[in-house]
């Protein structure tokens, strides 16, 4: 059954800086928008900036000919943000831990660390090619719905 | 916004004041040319001035950490001054606030370098 307070939006873009600038801006309208407090929604926008340069980096390796897709959907419980890339896949098992001693002064590979941190979910999809990550923060009771 | 770098010299400390946005594409590549010119004219002793910093993501976090390495490797000290709470959380949270020498007060900072 159709959520009658959900809405969705959905972006189609380039593998550019541009494209990520703005994927985080659109994430901090929405959430601001659904209600989040404003310690929580600069969160939301680094986590979904982190999934955006994944997927335009680390999946699609800047290629011009591959997109990634962003989509946005808000519903009564949840803000929900899916970003997808045309890359060669991500196995979200073999990313180190960037605590691990061995990790701590390496320059990168604190994306999805970051990202998990500061969602309540996270989940990854392979779309053979590319891979799809859904993030997803739960309103609190004190949030007004949209 | 992008990063500015303005380079100051404090009792042989060279004290780099960045402001903006220290992220992939905009500060990072800013940070790592700064930290490079400083070493290439001799200087090793490094304070990075965070205070007006608005903005860091994992890329920029990563600079920070490299930074750090590069100047410890070539026998030097760095140093972070006046972390926003933005940029003390994302230290805390990547384990990374006892790794780096974090000063909330510039005179304590340059008297920390080793003389």
């Amino acid at each position: 059954m159709a959520d009658s307070n959900s809405s969705r939006v959905s972006f189609t873009l380039d593998s550019s800086l541009d494209s990520v600038n703005k994927i985080e801006l659109t994430a901090e309208q929405i959430a601001q928008r659904a209600g989040f407090d404003e310690d929580t929604i600069p969160h939301i926008a680094m986590a979904v900036r982190e999934a955006a340069v994944n997927a335009v980096l680390h999946g699609n390796s800047y290629d011009t000919s591959k997109h990634i897709v962003a989509s946005f959907e808000t519903t009564s419980d949840s803000l929900i943000i899916r970003i997808a890339d045309q890359g060669p896949g991500l196995d979200p098992d073999k990313v180190p831990d960037p605590l691990a001693p061995e990790n701590i002064l390496r320059g990168s590979g604190r994306g999805i660390f970051l990202i998990k941190a500061f969602m309540d979910e996270v989940n990854f999809r392979q779309l053979h090619p590319g891979t799809e990550l859904t993030l997803i923060k739960h309103r609190t009771p004190a949030q007004p719905g949209t | 916004m992008s990063m500015k770098v303005q380079t100051r010299q404090v009792d042989g400390v060279t004290i780099l004041d960045l402001s903006g946005r220290i992220t992939l594409g905009e500060g990072s590549v800013t940070i790592r040319d700064a930290v490079r010119d400083v070493l290439g004219k001799g200087s090793n002793k490094i304070l990075l001035n965070l205070g007006d910093i608005t903005y860091i993501d994992s890329s920029g976090i990563g600079e920070l950490v490299s930074a750090f390495t590069t100047v410890k490797n070539s026998g030097g000290e760095l140093k972070l001054l006046n972390l926003t709470k933005k940029v003390h959380d994302l230290l805390q949270i990547t384990k990374l606030y006892t790794v780096f020498d974090i000063k909330d007060d510039e005179a304590t900072a340059i008297s920390a370098f080793t003389k």
